[in-house]
C-alpha cells in the first residue's frame, strides 16, 4: 500500500515523501475505497440472500399454477393469504383460551421441547459417558440403544400414556425418548476418542474422577456432544407434532391436528412454515452455542 | 567402596551419591500381552540414578525406551522386578514424576497459563495460597520464557513454544524426577538448540533429576551426565552406559572441538551403528 506512506500522520514517514503535499492523492483514493468496500459487502450479502429468494419465488409460482383450478384439493398461496393472513401477520394475538396466535402456540411447544430435550441432554450425556468410558457398559447397553433408537416417536406415545396416565408428561417423555439416542451415541464416541495423551496428563496430575470429568472429558468430547445435541434438538422438534396430537392443549402440533379436523388446510400450511422456521432457528442456536463452547477444542 | 559408603552415611545423612540410590530400576521385565501373542519388550533392565543427575536413554526405534520411561512414570506397570523412587515402589503415575511428552500434550481448551495453573492447583492446592499459586505459575512460565504468552491458547503458539509450556507444566509440579520423552524430536534444529540451552540452564539452576529419551546423539552428549544405550528390541536390555565427563556449564560452541565431547559422541555412534545396528527385519 504505497498510499499509506503518503499520509501525513503515518508512523514512519519517509523524509523525502513527507516534504511533498500528499493531500490530493489521499482524498482521491480514500472515498472510492470505502464505497467499493461497501459495494463488495452488499454483493457478498446478495450472493447469499438472493438465490434462496429466487427459489422460493419460483416455488410459489409453480405452486400457485398447480393449485389454480377451483377443484384443486390443496390451497394455493393466494388462497392461503386470503384465508389465513391473520395467522401470518399477527403471531401474538389472544382472542380466547383456545384462539391464540401461532407465536404463542410455538412458545408453548418450545416449552415442552425445552423440558424434554433438557432432560434428554443431561441423561444422554451421562449415559454416553458411561458407555464411552466402560467397555462392559458399552457391550451391554449399545445393542439395546441401537434397537431402541429406531423406534419412531409416535410408537412411544401409547406406552407413555399408559405409564404416566396423563398427557403432559407423556408428551415430554416422547420428546425425551426421541432426542436422547443421538446424544448418547455421539457422547460415547467423543469419550472413546479422548486422546491417550490427555488421559496420561490426567493420570500424572492425579485428577480425581470429578475433575477428570469437568477438566478433560467434557471439553475434549464437546465437539461430539454438541453434534449429538444438534441432531437431538432437530429430532425433538420433529417429535412435537406426534407428541401433541393426543395431548391437546395449545401447542403448534395440536393446532395442526385441530386444523385438520376442522378442514382448515391454509392454517396447516402456515403452521408448517412456522415449524420449519423455528426448527431452523433451534438448529442454528445449538450450533452457535456449540461453536462458542468448543472454541479452542479443535486439535492444535 | 564399602568403607566410603559407611563414612558418608554417618557423616552426611543426606548424602548425594553412594549412600542409597535415589531412583533404581531393579531387574525389570516388561511383557505386553495382546490376545494370544505376548511380546517381551524389556528383559532384566537394571539402572540406578542419583539425585540431580541428567541421564539420557538412547537406542533405535522399538527398543523399548518409551516403555522404560512409562514404567518410571507409572503409566504402565512392570511385569517383573520393580522401580523404586527413594526406596518406595512406583506403581501409579504421580506429580513427583512429571512427564514432558513428545507431542507436548497441552490441553487445547486451556490457555498457556491455565495449562500450567491446572498442575499447580492440583499439586499445591492445599499447601499454597491462591496468590502463591499464581506467582508460582508465573515464575515457572518465566523460567521457560513463556510468560508473555500466558493468555494464548496452544494452537496459537509455535511447536517450540508449546514444548516450553509443557516443560513449565512439568517443572511446576516440582517433581523429584523430570521425565522427558523425546521432548524436542518434533522441532527444527535451531528451535531444538534453543530449548536444549534452556533445559541446561534450568537444570543448572534447579538441580533436578532428569531422565530424557532422545534419538539425537549430540543432544544426548551435550546434556547428559550419563548416556544409557539400549540394545535392539524385542527383549531389549541396557547395552552400555557411558559417563560423560564434561564439566558444567557446557557451551555448545566449545563442544565442537572438545576431545571428551568427541570421544563420547563417537562411543554412542559406534554403539548405535556398529555394535547394534538397526535391522528392520530383526523380529
Amino acid at each position: 500500500m504505497p498510499v499509506a506512506l503518503l499520509r501525513p500522520d503515518s508512523t514512519a514517514p519517509l523524509e523525502a515523501v513527507k516534504s511533498k503535499p500528499p493531500d490530493v492523492i489521499q482524498l482521491a483514493r480514500k472515498e472510492p475505497n470505502r464505497l467499493r468496500r461497501l459495494l463488495r459487502r452488499m454483493g457478498d450479502t446478495a450472493a447469499v440472500v438472493v438465490p434462496p429468494l429466487v427459489v422460493v419465488a419460483v416455488m410459489m409460482l409453480v405452486w400457485e399454477f398447480a393449485c389454480a383450478s377451483p377443484k384443486s384439493s390443496l390451497p394455493g398461496p393466494t388462497r392461503i393469504w386470503a384465508e389465513a393472513s391473520d395467522l401470518i401477520l399477527q403471531p401474538f394475538f389472544v382472542a380466547g383460551p383456545q384462539d391464540i396466535g401461532l407465536g404463542w402456540r410455538v412458545a408453548t411447544s418450545l416449552q415442552r421441547v425445552a423440558i424434554g430435550f433438557g432432560i434428554a441432554a443431561i441423561v444422554g450425556v451421562l449415559l454416553g459417558v458411561l458407555v464411552g468410558q466402560s467397555i462392559w457398559a458399552m457391550r451391554g447397553l449399545d445393542p439395546v440403544f441401537q434397537v431402541l433408537r429406531t423406534v419412531p416417536p409416535l410408537a412411544w406415545l401409547p406406552i407413555s400414556l399408559a405409564a404416566f396416565r396423563d398427557s403432559a408428561p407423556s408428551a415430554i417423555f416422547v420428546i425425551f425418548i426421541t432426542a436422547i439416542w443421538p446424544i448418547i451415541i455421539n457422547t460415547a464416541v467423543g469419550i472413546r476418542n479422548i486422546p491417550q495423551d490427555y488421559r496420561n496428563v490426567a493420570e500424572v496430575l492425579r485428577l480425581n474422577p470429578l475433575e477428570y470429568f469437568w477438566r478433560i472429558m467434557v471439553p475434549s468430547a464437546a465437539p461430539y456432544i454438541f453434534t449429538g445435541l444438534r441432531i437431538g434438538i432437530g429430532l425433538s422438534w420433529l417429535a412435537i407434532v406426534a407428541a401433541e396430537m393426543l395431548t391437546g392443549g395449545v401447542g403448534i402440533g395440536f393446532f395442526i391436528w385441530d386444523a385438520w379436523n376442522s378442514s382448515k388446510l391454509p392454517d396447516i400450511v402456515v403452521a408448517l412454515v412456522y415449524i420449519g422456521v423455528v426448527g431452523f432457528i433451534l438448529d442454528r442456536l445449538v450450533a452457535y452455542v456449540g461453536n462458542i463452547a468448543t472454541r479452542g477444542t479443535a486439535a492444535s | 567402596m564399602h568403607t566410603t559408603r559407611e563414612t558418608t552415611s554417618t557423616t552426611r545423612p543426606t548424602g548425594t551419591l553412594a549412600e542409597k540410590p535415589f531412583l533404581s530400576i531393579d531387574h525389570v521385565d516388561k511383557t505386553f500381552r495382546r490376545g494370544a501373542t505376548t511380546t517381551e519388550v524389556l528383559r532384566d533392565v537394571s539402572l540406578t540414578i542419583n539425585r540431580g543427575e541428567f541421564v539420557s536413554i538412547t537406542g533405535h526405534s522399538g527398543c523399548g525406551k518409551s516403555t522404560l520411561l512409562n514404567l518410571i512414570a507409572g503409566l504402565t506397570t512392570v511385569t517383573r522386578g520393580a522401580v523404586l523412587l527413594e526406596n518406595r515402589e512406583v506403581n501409579a503415575p504421580g506429580p513427583d514424576r512429571a512427564v514432558v511428552f513428545q507431542n507436548h500434550s497441552l490441553l487445547p481448551w486451556l490457555t498457556v497459563y491455565d495449562n500450567v495453573r491446572l498442575a499447580v492447583d492440583k499439586v499445591f492446592g492445599s499447601t499454597k495460597s491462591r496468590t502463591e499459586r499464581h506467582e508460582w505459575t508465573m515464575a515457572r512460565l518465566d523460567l521457560v520464557q513463556m510468560a508473555h504468552a500466558r493468555d494464548k491458547r496452544p494452537n496459537e503458539i509455535s511447536g517450540g513454544m508449546k514444548q516450553r509450556v509443557g516443560l513449565a507444566r512439568a517443572l511446576a509440579m516440582e517433581p523429584k524426577v523430570l521425565l522427558m520423552d523425546e521432548p524436542f524430536g518434533a522441532l527444527d534444529a535451531l528451535t531444538r538448540a534453543h530449548l536444549q540451552d534452556s533445559v541446561m540452564q534450568i537444570h543448572a539452576r534447579l538441580g533436578n533429576t532428569v531422565i530424557m529419551i532422545t534419538h539425537d546423539v549430540d543432544e544426548a552428549v551435550l546434556l547428559s551426565d550419563r548416556i544409557v544405550m539400549m540394545t535392539n528390541g524385542p527383549s531389549a536390555r541396557i547395552g552400555d552406559v557411558l559417563d560423560v565427563a564434561l564439566p558444567r556449564p557446557r557451551q555448545r560452541l566449545e563442544m565442537a572441538s572438545n576431545s571428551e565431547y568427541l570421544r563420547c559422541r563417537e562411543a554412542v555412534l559406534r554403539f548405535l551403528y556398529e555394535r547394534h545396528r538397526f535391522v528392520e527385519a530383526a523380529a
